[in-house]
């Protein structure tokens, strides 16, 4: 059952860049692509649990601030030789409104 | 319909331009690949290990034949291809198979030299080129007892110590006076002969072969002297002979190899040719590297991207042989223009020959210890000047000022030595990845292993273990390019940042031919530091390509908090900023509180929404930030001085203040630090810092690029002045110097050593008019940084975005 939730405007998140949703059990991170594609992940990096959301954001991957493992935003996997996964969450962008699919 | 590209051989080098080509332009082609042996792609350099027993023949393969499959190629494994029809734009194999082709790659490598005595076509009597051979070779350790190499090279050695690890008693047979003399002069050649006697071969020099005897099977050489030896096994290792039967057949201009241009295209323009079968300018190569350097280039030019041009290789060899370190690169012998520097130690059985020409590296032959090897390999091929080396450069690259890591010889370390201390990988791990992964370059290593991907500091060793372990295989990185966006070099882009006049990352990419459309990691901040220091006066700063540290202004922990350090300048502080501090610890409830390397005061574990407020509160009692999270100016380390130090010469406390009054919230290629000692005693450790002064009755001692992190390096003293003021104008312009000359995240050590000491001191000390230019760049620069970036955000709501979560969501 899907649960969409509004999170905020597509201009509230950096180009490049990503926002911290947080819920009661763990937090999302909204990013935003140089091209204005929106995806949510887990902040959770799979490698040692780095928050993905303070990474660099480049093509539909980003990388973690700890150690540089690089995520595919679309799969939430690590991408290279580095093997593991992160929870990936649907989003959205209506009239400019950001939704993620809880 | 995709055009179709017809690939005969399927060797080490055609296989690495079909996955080059694969790489860059993976739809462009339906590929074909001719092989005559029955296998997939595999690692013939590798074969030595295999016959030594080291290696299987599975841990050598590099493509199986599901490979194939999954990328679609035609595979013709065991199929010997007969005629190429240039018109028609056919060829056709033994069997009758034909394949049309639109390009065609001749990848046909070479043949080994069979010296036409009579009896060289005996049964027993082989060469070392390929898997069978080596079947042949273990198949007669098992049955016979005594086999003779003929051929005191290389791969004549290599295959003599295999078959005698395998208990046969073997006899190498040398028409020259001394082994390997295309890779090893006189004394190394005789080093190596005792040491290989010492392992129990043993040698028949000056000996020219004149028969090979034995009823159908051979059992023994007579030589021209008329001397005679008893054999059950031949093995020839004279030589090899690029392999043109083929091309020449289809008309193709062929000399001692097929003849390439700079693109390894041939004569015939859709016909290309890489490997052991091409002649370039007047040149074969037999050794793998060059051979890489080819399949890159021809798989660009295949890919009609049209760039790159190979301009023929230098080349190094090791032997590899256990227990045996030797190295051997460039011109070795040397000529009436040439000097040489040598070092031998008979004892310790030690020996190397470096030759020089012009203050130029141009050959090397290392024995007993060869870690140096790469680096000797990339002064050559990177032509530095080694002036600035000249006492030191016999000593090796861990002489120059290098006390961390290093010593060992590779090949004696056990598996288990730990050599990457940051991801704890073993010796053992990173052969071991380099042998079933295939892998053949440092990055490649480090996206398997992690090794040297954190610090670096280890990246030596494992060039070294890369060498070792792939013996001539391995490629020195020549000048490389910034990262796999560009080809372009640091050098290059920053010239053209300044030519130019590109002031944003986005102008950069587009002016330089980007391949990804919003670059990487590294080159982003590369570019955003770049555009800075080049324009601090019109470019735009891109927050996004900051590391997190430099956009949340505060240093991010392993659990994802941050920590905040205030400045103190000079390494002063007041009660009322301890009172301050001690205030904001216990109000945010902040349990640890820590004393810096740096002469500073760190609050850990704090969340960064609190950031901004902490921040106002210290801004409130007059405090700013540190910059101890960013690649910047950090701190100015100092000690007390002649104010209170019965030893002290000169105002050092003050000197610290005023020279971090100067440089704070300058942005740098890597952090920077500094220290002001107020004697010689040096207390404030100014020998190890990237600028350092040491006070001296007389003045000041200036000191340039020391480091006390990974590789401690201490500092080249720069020289010696007299005013505070000198000293704050020679701080500013070297500062400058560094931020404009060197690389992205290279520290002052490094970059000195790169450079050279003599164009820092030409620059800073020497020429008045370039110190002064510098040093005006610098301040212009400062008048618009020097703001405090937690004021802005604390107090002015700048980034408010960066500290503040976008939705709380109730569950």
């Amino acid at each position: 059952m899907s649960n969409w939730v509004e999170v905020g405007q597509l201009d509230d998140i950096p180009k490049q860049g990503s926002r911290v949703v947080k819920t009661s059990d763990y937090n999302i991170a909204v990013f935003r692509t140089v091209n204005d594609e929106v995806f949510a992940i887990k902040d959770e990096c799979p490698h040692k649990q780095g928050p993905l959301s303070q990474g660099i954001v480049h093509d539909r991957k980003v990388t973690c601030p700890l150690h540089n493992w690089t995520i595919s935003l679309e799969s939430g996997e690590a991408l290279g030789p580095d093997e593991g996964c992160t929870n990936v969450f649907m989003a959205k962008v209506d009239n400019g409104v950001v939704s993620i699919d809880l | 319909m995709k055009e179709k590209l017809v690939m005969i051989g399927n060797g080490m080098a055609g296989m690495r331009t079909i996955e080059e080509l694969l790489k860059i332009a993976p739809d462009m082609y339906d590929i074909t690949v001719f092989g005559d042996e029955p296998y997939g792609n595999y690692n013939r350099i590798l074969l030595s290990p295999v016959l030594a027993g080291e290696k299987t023949i599975d841990d050598i393969m590099l493509n199986t034949l599901e490979w194939y499959e999954e990328n679609n190629i035609k595979l013709h494994a065991g199929k010997k291809v007969t005629e190429i029809n240039r018109i028609a734009r056919t060829v056709t194999a033994e069997d009758g198979t034909v394949e049309e082709y639109d390009r065609l790659l001749i990848a046909t490598g070479s043949t080994p030299f069979i010296i036409p005595v009579p009896g060289h076509d005996k049964e027993g009597v082989i060469s070392f080129r390929d898997i069978k051979d080596v079947d042949i070779m273990l198949d007669a350790a098992k049955k016979y007892k005594h086999a003779t190499v003929i051929g005191g090279g290389l791969l004549g050695l290599e295959a003599a110590n295999g078959m005698m690890q395998h208990g046969m008693k073997v006899t190498v047979v040398h028409l020259g006076d001394t082994l390997m003399e295309r890779q090893l002069d006189k004394v190394a050649g005789k080093m190596l002969k005792n040491s290989l006697e010492e392992k129990g071969l043993d040698f028949r020099m000056e000996a020219q072969t004149a028969e090979i005897t034995g009823n159908g099977r051979v059992t023994g050489i007579k030589f021209a002297d008329g001397s005679s030896l008893d054999t059950d096994l031949v093995v020839m290792a004279v030589g090899i002979r690029p392999n043109i039967e083929l091309a020449q057949k289809a008309g193709l201009h062929c000399e001692r190899g097929i003849v390439v241009n700079n693109t390894l295209q041939t004569y015939d323009p859709r016909i290309y040719s890489v490997g052991e079968s091409v002649q370039h300018r007047g040149n074969t190569y037999g050794l793998v590297a060059p051979l890489f350097e080819m399949a890159k280039v021809c798989a660009n030019h295949l890919a009609h991207m049209g760039i790159g041009l190979y301009e023929g290789s230098v080349t190094s060899t090791k032997l590899k042989v256990t227990g045996i370190d030797l190295f051997s690169a460039g011109d070795f012998t040397g000529n009436e223009d040439t000097e040489e520097m040598i070092m031998q130690d008979a004892t310790s059985g030690l020996y190397k020959k470096l030759v020089l020409q012009n203050n130029k590296l141009i050959g090397a032959v290392l024995y007993g210890d060869t870690k140096e090897g790469a680096w000797y390999f990339q002064l050559m091929r990177t032509c530095q000047d080694i002036s600035d080396l000249r006492d030191k450069l016999l000593f090796g690259e861990s002489h120059l000022g290098d006390s961390g890591h290093g010593g060992d010889h590779i090949g004696q370390m056990s598996d288990d030595t730990e050599i990457c201390g940051c991801n704890g990988v073993c010796k053992g791990d990173i052969v071991k990845a380099i042998t079933t992964e295939g892998l053949f370059t440092l990055d490649e290593v480090r996206a398997h292993t992690k090794a040297s991907a954190s610090c670096g500091s280890c990246t030596g060793l494992v060039e070294q273990i890369l060498e070792f372990t792939l013996g001539s295989d391995y490629e020195t990185p020549e000048a490389k390019p910034m990262c796999k966006c560009t080809d372009h070099s640091h050098e290059e882009v920053r010239e053209a940042i300044r030519e130019r006049k590109l002031t944003t990352i986005n102008d950069v990419r587009r002016a330089l031919n980007w391949k990804t459309e919003d670059g990487c990691p590294a080159c982003r901040m590369a570019l955003n530091y770049y555009v800075q220091s080049a324009w601090h006066n019109e470019a735009q700063d891109d927050p996004q390509s900051r590391f997190i540290n430099e956009r949340a202004h505060a240093n991010i922990q392993k659990d994802g908090r941050y920590s905040v350090i205030p400045r103190m300048w000079g390494g002063m502080t007041t009660p009322d900023e301890l009172r301050a501090i001690a205030n904001v610890a216990e109000k945010y409830e902040i349990k640890d509180v820590h004393l810096t390397g740096g002469q500073r005061i760190g609050l850990y574990g704090v969340e960064k929404e609190v950031l901004p407020k902490i921040w106002a509160d210290l801004n409130e009692a007059g405090m700013v930030s540190g910059h101890a999270y960013g690649k910047a100016m950090r701190t100015v380390k100092t000690c007390v001085g002649k104010q209170w130090c019965r030893f002290g010469t000169q105002d050092s406390t003050a000197l610290g203040i005023k020279l971090e009054e100067l440089t704070w919230a300058s942005w740098m290629p890597h952090k920077f630090k500094l220290a002001v000692s107020g004697c010689p005693r040096n207390c404030a450790e100014a020998t190890i810092k990237d600028f350092g002064v040491v006070c001296v009755d007389s003045g000041y001692e200036l000191h340039i690029g020391g480091n006390g992190g990974i590789k401690v390096r201490a500092t080249d003293l720069l020289c010696n002045l007299a005013t505070e003021e000198e000293v704050l104008e020679y701080c500013g312009a070297f500062i400058q110097f560094y931020r404009e000359d060197a690389h992205y995240l290279e520290r002052t050590a490094p970059w000195v050593e790169r450079i050279g000491f003599s164009r820092i001191e030409d620059t800073v000390v020497k020429d008045e008019e370039k110190r002064k230019h510098y040093y005006k760049r610098f301040l212009e620069a400062q008048k618009i940084v020097q703001v405090d970036p937690w004021k802005e955000r604390a107090v002015d709501g700048k980034a408010k975005h960066e500290f503040e979560t976008i939705k709380v969501v109730q569950a």
